[in-house]
């Protein structure tokens, strides 16, 4: 059942039309009202336009018409016959009636079907009061039906229950098939089915498997979809109807879905996808939809806590007394080794505010630019590359954008995965005919799926981004495939021509770097060539981009590609980076990073500076402060002490543990702010409760620059909103922060920051979501960037010379390990871990090519040990050709079980991003993972400052 | 903090500018350095450039030649 007080139009607007400036519209009459709508309406959309909702059962505009349950008939003059409103589109001066007693009739018969095969037991029934079938029968006056109930039903049909968040009961089911589209036409995985003919006709799962060992992947489309009790939600049975809806944005992905949170007093019911909310449209994945058990989990740590020593206990101690006690410390440190002896870090789990606050408690506060954010690790090359390229750190497009796309590259990201919704409207366009090529080492969902298959998958070795896009690049070049007027209007001429007879070179063309990618050259000519010609190429990429010690060279190869094709600038085209956490896009638009305030502006900057010293009302350093990893390094040379950090797990998410947690037990004063008592809370001074998204206000911005608004449902469960807990530590300080509501410290952001300066919450709570810039020029935001004109004026090309990584294999280390994520699970696993997502990933596994695993007499399920030149772990074997020979493959949600293998030293060469996805790595069957473990440990070999690690991707 | 670590990070950069900026790639090294490194960074290597050269032993003739720009030029405010 679709969200508590959604008015369903019916049918969805349509196709092709809308986007027609100005629409063809028809005027048409329904029962006696004139309307006037697009071309391609159905009569019912029309109707229901019009405040006239015609019933129906089969219809939800989020589907296409289906023309199935008969009840939607209508009366049109001059024509013969009741047609289906669903199905019919509207014409000019078209006479509509809607109602009479004919109609009336046909319908009620209809009802009287429907119900003579459906349990009358409405006021026990889960979905009392929210069924679109009872809502029908006593619009209707449906109080019997004249066929009876003595006849063949359905009313012992199975209930399947196997789903941890949803069930399934067929006696409930009037075999509609919305949930069938739903999967279909908003999903794309086709798990759902009709099975049988007539009477025999039944909703099943795959082949007739049981909901939780289908293909269903649990995104809740059907649930959403179905008009009866037949599929609802667990929380809808235990709980009943909720009573009140808020509408707020999810914490998981850089998606950023728009959701309804329902609530029964003060318990969540459920959460259903908003059909207006402008990133998603309706549409949702099991971690938003479904996981959001964690918020109120008992593992919640909801009391302050203070210790003098990291191995003195935890003592509880009021709000009051940690926030002194955190001040106290950091003045201390900053009086006896000065003002840079202290830092924080920002998360990007947090919302644009909280981030904001606590850089200013930084710069300002602390007196010192050593700022970062969690961004670090994942898509600081996006921010860099970008900026220099095209001249804005953000990704170029809207969501909806790919929906005019004819050529799509993905590239080191894997959507149906990562970003499950965003992948879903991929997948939309590919069934519409668009091309796809796949560049990735592993064969990611993408690359064949039910209904959609890669037109090319350059399968390529982990570490040779850079030589494929400069062969794919070189192609263009070569075979004069440059879109020659678009680069002579809006790109440097110097840069093009030093590029250009660059990339030209032999070197870089496909045949030459086939032996250090691995990717047969014509594959690359057939890409090069498929996305330079199309009308619209759009490329998209994630972390199998930037988690590299060339992961800038790439961002930067990527802007040259577009830009030499003309593909930035206008809707179907540009170049998206796909973000991994909800609110990565806002931490770093915010002023997270040490060398720049909001906006993405140098401290260097005297005129931007003295705007920030003016108003903040404290003298500002000029110069860059510590990046996560200085600090480590500072920390162990005794020059750094103190640090603040909001919302992240850098002892768990950030590479080289031992180096890490040293730096960290080197410290004086670690405050971590958190839900839960985290890895680095082991090595935390103070421990402050933090809040979870439904526990505050405030905005993220999701990959596409959307900001929208997160709104509080319940009180926070320890007390402060995140925000609130920074303003007491800043006051604490003596630099007085005084908001009383997150909307000013939005006023704050806007009036310091020209991307943000026409951004308010009374505008966000009227538009939706605004698309950053919005300013004067944009007053209501920008959904497509670089419009004419690049914002650093003219695109400047770049030249990528190919830099093979210092991560060598060799005898000793003949695999290349990379990684990446699951659907269930997100990040380091924090928050799903605490959900049933765990039913269908307990546990992260190595996945390793048959080849490969034969040659080490590893079978599926075995138990590895993995070792690389700086630590060892243990997972278990899954023997798969998703991987090719030579390259295996984990995931890094569990670092319990196992997937904390070490990475190594490389990062990117200009942010200092951790080179996650390359390490080089050798594999052994193991017996007894525990003794083997404890070998490795104390193993000659392994280094002493390096024993274990961590992989993880924000 | 570790000059070894350093001097790689060094070469990290330069590999990069000797391709993007030719013989302008020292100048465009010891600029980056400049705006995205910390001060004390800075000066740890300016400083065993001028005191312990063999503690660099490992940087590429290209990053160098941007140290020594770089403590021409450099004057870190603390």
């Amino acid at each position: 059942m679709y969200a508590k007080g959604y008015r369903d139009l019916g049918t969805p607007p349509p196709v092709g039309r809308v986007l027609l400036d100005p629409p063809s519209l028809v005027t048409l009459e329904i029962d006696g009202t004139t309307v006037t709508v697009p071309e391609g309406t159905s009569i019912m959309r029309a109707a229901a336009l019009a405040s006239c909702d015609v019933p129906k059962l089969c219809a939800t505009d989020s589907l296409k018409s289906f023309g199935s349950c008969r009840l939607c008939l209508v009366e049109i003059e001059g024509r013969r016959g009741y047609p289906a409103s669903c199905t019919t589109p509207v014409a000019d001066g078209m006479k509509v009636h809607t109602e009479s007693r004919k109609l009336a009739d046909l319908r009620r018969n209809v009802m009287e079907l429907y119900v003579s095969d459906h349990p009358l037991e409405c006021v026990t029934c889960p979905a009392n009061g929210h069924c679109e079938l009872q809502d029908m029968a006593e619009r209707l006056d449906i109080t019997t039906t004249r066929y009876g109930f003595g006849g063949a039903n359905h009313h012992g049909g199975e209930r399947d229950a196997s789903n941890p968040y949803f069930q399934f009961d067929q006696s409930l089911c009037i075999v509609c098939s919305r949930c069938v589209r739903a999967c279909d036409e908003v999903q794309g995985t086709f798990a759902l089915t009709i099975q049988g003919r007539g009477f025999a006709s039944q909703v099943v799962a795959s082949e007739h498997q049981p909901f939780l060992q289908s293909e269903c992947v649990s995104c809740g489309q059907c649930v959403e979809a179905c008009p009866t009790g037949a599929l609802l939600e667990k929380s809808v049975v235990r709980h009943g109807p909720a009573e009140r809806a808020v509408t707020t944005t999810c914490a998981y992905c850089g998606v950023g879905c728009s959701f309804e949170v329902e609530l029964k007093d003060e318990r969540v019911v459920r959460m259903t996808p908003d059909r207006n909310g402008h990133a998603n449209h309706g549409h949702a994945c099991v971690k938003g939809r479904f996981a959001f058990g964690y918020a109120t989990h008992a593992d919640r740590a909801l009391k302050p806590m203070i210790r003098r020593k990291i191995t003195d206990p935890w003592q509880d101690v009021t709000w009051e007394e940690a926030i002194d006690y955190s001040a106290r410390e950091f003045r201390r440190l900053q009086e006896t080794h000065g003002p840079d002896s202290i830092g924080g870090i920002t998360s990007s789990r947090c919302t644009n505010e909280e981030t904001f606050l606590v850089q200013k408690l930084v710069r300002a506060a602390f007196g010192t630019n050593n700022v970062d954010t969690c961004a670090r690790v994942c898509h600081s090359p996006t921010g860099y590359g970008l900026k220099q390229t095209i001249g804005e750190s953000a990704g170029t497009q809207a969501f909806d954008s790919v929906m005019q796309a004819d050529a799509i590259i993905v590239v080191g990201a894997n959507p149906t995965e990562g970003h499950p919704v965003f992948a879903s409207r991929v997948k939309q366009r590919l069934r519409q005919g668009a091309k796809l090529i796949v560049i990735d080492p592993r064969t990611i969902g993408l690359v064949r799926e039910p209904h959609i298959a890669a037109d090319y998958h350059l399968q390529l070795r982990p570490g040779t981004n850079v030589a494929v896009i400069n062969a794919l690049a070189h192609v263009v070049v070569a075979e004069g495939l440059t879109r020659d007027a678009y680069i002579d209007g809006r790109c440097e001429a110097d840069s093009y021509r030093k590029w250009k007879a660059f990339i030209a070179e032999p070197r870089n063309s496909p045949e030459a770097t086939e032996s250090i990618t691995g990717v047969p050259a014509a594959l690359v000519r057939g890409a090069a060539r498929l996305y330079a010609s199309a009308p619209n190429g759009a490329i998209y990429y994630g972390l199998g981009v930037t988690e590299h010690s060339q992961g800038t060279t790439m961002v930067m190869g990527i802007a040259n590609l577009a830009m030499a094709t003309g593909n930035l600038g206008r809707e179907g085209v540009g170049v998206s980076p796909l973000r991994g956490q909800n609110n990565v896009q806002g931490s770093c638009d915010m002023g997270s990073f040490p060398h720049e305030f909001s906006g993405y502006r140098h401290v260097s900057d005297p005129a931007v500076r003295g705007m920030f010293e003016t108003k903040w009302g404290v003298a500002l350093k000029s110069e860059p402060g510590l990046r996560i990893p200085n600090m480590f390094d500072a920390a162990l040379d005794g020059s750094f002490r103190g640090l603040y950090v909001q919302g992240e797990d850098i002892a768990q998410s950030d590479p080289n543990t031992h180096h890490v947690t040293s730096a960290l037990a080197a410290m004086e004063c670690v405050v971590v702010q958190d839900l839960f008592l985290n890895e680095t809370a082991k090595y935390a001074h103070v421990f402050l409760p933090g809040s979870s998204f439904l526990e505050k206000d405030g905005t993220y911005t999701n990959s596409e620059r959307r900001i929208s608004r997160v709104r509080k449902v319940m009180e926070p469960r320890a007390g402060f909103q995140d925000w609130e807990v920074t303003c007491l530590l800043s006051n604490a300080l003596g630099y007085p922060m005084r908001y009383r509501h997150p909307s000013e410290i939005m006023d704050e952001i806007a009036s310091l920051t020209p991307t943000f300066a026409g951004v308010t919450y009374e505008k966000l709570d009227r538009l939706g979501s605004i698309q950053w810039p919005c300013n004067d020029q944009a007053p209501e935001g920008t959904p497509t960037m670089h419009v004419g004109t690049f914002v650093r004026g003219k695109g400047k090309f770049f030249v990528t010379e190919y830099v093979p990584t210092t991560e060598h294999t060799s005898s000793e280390y003949p695999l290349v390990l990379t990684t990446g994520r699951i659907l269930t699970q997100y990040n380091v696993g924090a928050q799903t871990r605490r959900t049933d997502n765990v039913i269908w990933h307990s546990e992260d596994v190595l996945e390793i090519h048959p080849h490969d695993a034969e040659v080490r007499g590893i079978a599926d399920g075995d138990w590895v040990g993995i070792t690389s030149r700086v630590g060892s772990t243990v997972l278990r074997a899954d023997v798969t050709d998703r991987v090719q020979p030579g390259v295996v493959y984990t995931t890094f949600h569990f670092p319990e079980s196992g997937a904390n293998v070490v990475t190594t030293e490389n990062s990117d060469w200009a942010t200092n991003c951790p080179e996650y996805k390359v390490t080089a790595v050798e594999a052994i069957r193991v017996a007894h993972p525990a003794e083997w473990r404890a070998r490795q440990e104390t193993d000659v070999h392994a280094p002493a400052h390096a024993p274990h690690g961590h992989i993880v991707n924000a | 903090m570790n000059v070894e670590r350093l001097v790689a990070m060094v070469n990290d950069i330069a590999a990069f500018f000797a391709g993007e900026a030719g013989p302008d790639a020292p100048a465009a090294v010891a600029n980056h350095l400049r705006r995205f490194w910390e001060p004390r960074m800075r000066r740890q290597i300016i400083e065993a450039y001028r005191t312990d050269p063999s503690s660099l032993r490992n940087l590429s003739d290209t990053g160098r030649a941007a140290i020594s720009l770089l403590g021409d030029q450099d004057s870190p405010r603390v």
